[in-house]
């Protein structure tokens, strides 16, 4: 159908740029879901007030585009701290907070979701803190979580595209590379495009399913 | 205690042309969002037809939308279209590519906020005489423009923030495109790209508050 | 006029009205008593044209209301109608919930559909909550603004669907005698109702639904002390 340049190795390339972006999209999400769930929950157990240098900070991740974001942490680490991190380190670092930040959102509402008659009625069994957070409040609250979570992992994936600012050549970059070479762009940009298609749409489609089922409950 | 002797001072003096792009910015989203409420509200009313054709073209373009990168979409409108002979201006480019990912996500937001809004409110309408499209424009839209308008601000937000995306099909006059070529001159990419991030922030702010405040105004019921 | 002549209607499988035949004429109030299932509410729903039927003919005034050259939002002028859930208008006060209609539809000055809002507004006892929303009101104030919505588009015909029958029993007294007020004023009426007392009251007739039929008709006095179908009987006996 096409009558294309493209070559076996030109496909290798562009597997390796899929891979370092579900790459660097692990990374973030696990590390940043887990500073999202300890931010969530701080934010939560000590009130607003408090919790408001978080909350500012955290929403600056938010606020500013993240390709600035990437070239802000590179800038720091490379020109002023002088240290030499690899594009890789400094990409995952960034993405992970952004992650964070957005993780500790999910993570207060999904909390503050959780019905106080209920974390009363497991604290007048005698369960301790740490035993209602695991046993009541966790439970319920990744019901409530998770739709948007897989929301916000699919959108960290989808934002990965932006590291090439940091010599990242992940999926999108490779894709621009074999372009400037082969001149095909429509072709390859189709290829790149289906393949964050077939992943994000199905797992999209998950998520859409989960959360009726849990609102239907 | 850094190597590194930060220079605001020089840094600040760019500040006149960083607002300039800041302008530009703010240009490009709110024709993006205008143009995207336009189109998703169009979409809407495609969605409530029996058609076939109409309805695949909303759902392919609101999946595809949602299912890749910003910066695809912003390729595509670029480099993609461009291979069929037609070429845009960087400044078309970024505005096509941020228009359709609004789109995507406000016929999304549209359709949430009309199957909120019960059906007995059409009917209580339709028999106090007013037609289809009166009943829509006066009864149903209202209540719809109430749920749709916070996440539509949201949208607005990612608008601002998509517009840093156009530096890679050579948009140079936005705020992102300015502080990237005052950097290729001046070498001072931190102080440079941290007023960028101040102007985004106080920008993006200002958008969410002022949301808030005007859906307070708007929706006193 | 209002003439129901052998109306059928289904819903899937499900036939819910099975050959209705009904004459309601000018200055009459009729009332539809029977369990609930036998077809009532569809019947008004069918009458304004919101809901197709599969067979017969409605009338009124002689125009056939589902046939394809009536023009059902100026048919729907003559016909008010409220429901069980009052469906006020939340984003609209309840002054502007009146004049919607009137507006956009006849096309009225805003200072004359103000002027017939606060007439029926004040006619129904609401004449101190012009300006507040709906979401400020109870069940039963609003449910005299939707009857206050209704009128002020001066139908000739008013249906009500069991319209107390969302509301808390203490409510239900207040929006009864705003109906009753209607009636005496010369209204003509159809109201679906599970209030026998009321039904007893205020009704020219009173016709029993049962399974999708009129199983009987007649002046109250016949149907509440003389019931003649055993279904109504045992229906009668149920509802005491």
């Amino acid at each position: 159908m096409f009558n294309t340049a493209l070559t076996l190795s030109d496909l290798v390339f562009l597997a390796k740029g899929a891979g370092m972006t579900l790459l660097v999209t692990a990374i973030s999400v696990s590390l940043g879901t887990i500073l999202g769930i300890i931010f969530g929950i701080f934010r939560f157990q000590v009130g607003p007030v408090w919790a408001a240098p978080v909350t500012f900070l955290l929403d600056v991740f938010r606020s500013i585009p993240l390709l600035i974001q990437l070239v802000l942490a590179n800038a720091f680490f490379g020109m002023v701290l002088k240290l030499n991190l690899t594009g890789l380190a400094v990409a995952c670092g960034v993405l992970t907070l952004y992650t964070a930040a957005y993780c500790a959102e999910i993570v207060r509402g999904a909390v503050e979701a959780v019905p106080t008659t209920t974390r009363r009625a497991a604290r007048s069994l005698g369960m301790t803190w740490l035993q209602d957070m695991t046993h009541i409040v966790l439970p319920l609250a990744t019901r409530v979580a998770l739709p948007s979570w897989i929301g916000l992992a699919l959108g960290v994936m989808k934002d990965s595209a932006l590291v090439y600012i940091v010599q990242v050549t992940e999926l999108l970059k490779s894709t621009q590379i074999l372009i400037t070479r082969l001149q095909e762009p429509l072709l390859l940009l189709m290829l790149c495009g289906a393949f964050y298609f077939i992943i994000s749409f199905p797992i999209a489609r998950l998520g859409g399913y989960l959360e009726r089922r849990l609102s239907n409950d | 205690m850094f190597g590194y002797t930060f220079q605001w001072g020089q840094a600040v003096k760019w500040l006149p042309q960083m607002l300039e792009g800041a302008w530009v910015t703010m240009e490009i989203a709110i024709l993006s969002m205008l143009i995207g409420i336009a189109v998703a509200i169009l979409f809407t009313s495609f969605r409530q037809t029996k058609s076939r054709i109409l309805n695949g073209i909303v759902t392919t373009w609101v999946e595809i939308a949602r299912n890749t990168p910003a910066l695809f979409q912003i390729y595509m409108a670029h480099f993609g279209i461009a291979s069929f002979g037609i070429h845009f201006s960087p400044f078309v480019s970024l505005l096509i590519g941020i228009t359709f990912n609004n789109v995507g996500y406000l016929t999304e937001n549209f359709r949430g906020a009309m199957k909120a809004i019960p059906d007995t409110q059409t009917r209580a309408a339709r028999s106090l005489g007013l037609s289809a499209p009166q009943a829509f424009a006066f009864v149903v839209m209202p209540q719809m423009l109430r749920i749709a308008f916070l996440p539509a601000s949201n949208q607005m937000v990612w608008a601002i923030l998509m517009t840093s995306l156009g530096v890679t099909v050579g948009m140079n006059s936005d705020l992102y495109g300015v502080t990237q070529d005052l950097n290729s001159v001046t070498f001072r990419t931190f102080e440079l790209f941290a007023i960028a991030a101040v102007i985004f922030y106080v920008i993006t702010k200002t958008i969410q508050i002022g949301a808030r405040l005007l859906a307070a105004r708007l929706f006193r019921y | 006029m209002i003439e129901i002549i052998n109306v059928r209607k289904s819903f899937g499988p499900l036939e819910v009205l099975k050959g209705i035949n009904l004459t309601v004429k000018k200055g009459e109030v009729l009332t539809v008593i029977g369990g609930s299932g036998s077809g009532k509410s569809t019947l008004l729903t069918c009458i304004n044209g919101l809901e197709k039927i599969d067979s017969g003919k409605i009338l009124v005034d002689g125009t056939e209301v589902h046939a394809k050259s009536t023009d059902l939002n100026k048919l729907r002028r003559k016909l008010g109608i409220v429901f069980q859930q009052w469906n006020a208008f939340p984003h609209l006060t309840v002054l502007e919930n009146v004049m919607l209609a009137p507006r956009k539809v006849l096309g009225q000055s805003r200072s004359d559909a103000e002027a017939m809002a606060v007439d029926q507004l004040s006619h129904v006892g609401l004449g101190d909550k012009l300006n507040v929303y709906p979401s400020r009101l109870s069940g039963g104030q609003q449910q005299r603004m939707a009857i206050a919505r209704a009128l002020a588009m001066s139908p000739d015909y008013m249906l009500f669907d069991e319209v107390t029958s969302a509301l808390d029993p203490q409510l239900v007294g207040e929006v009864l005698d705003t109906l009753r007020m209607l009636a005496s004023e010369g209204m003509t009426m159809i109201c679906v109702t599970h209030e026998m007392k009321f039904a007893r009251e205020v009704s020219d007739r009173v016709a029993f639904f049962h399974k999708g039929v009129v199983a009987e008709i007649a002046v109250p006095e016949d149907i509440f002390s003389h019931p003649k179908d055993p279904d109504l009987q045992k229906f009668l006996s149920a509802t005491h």
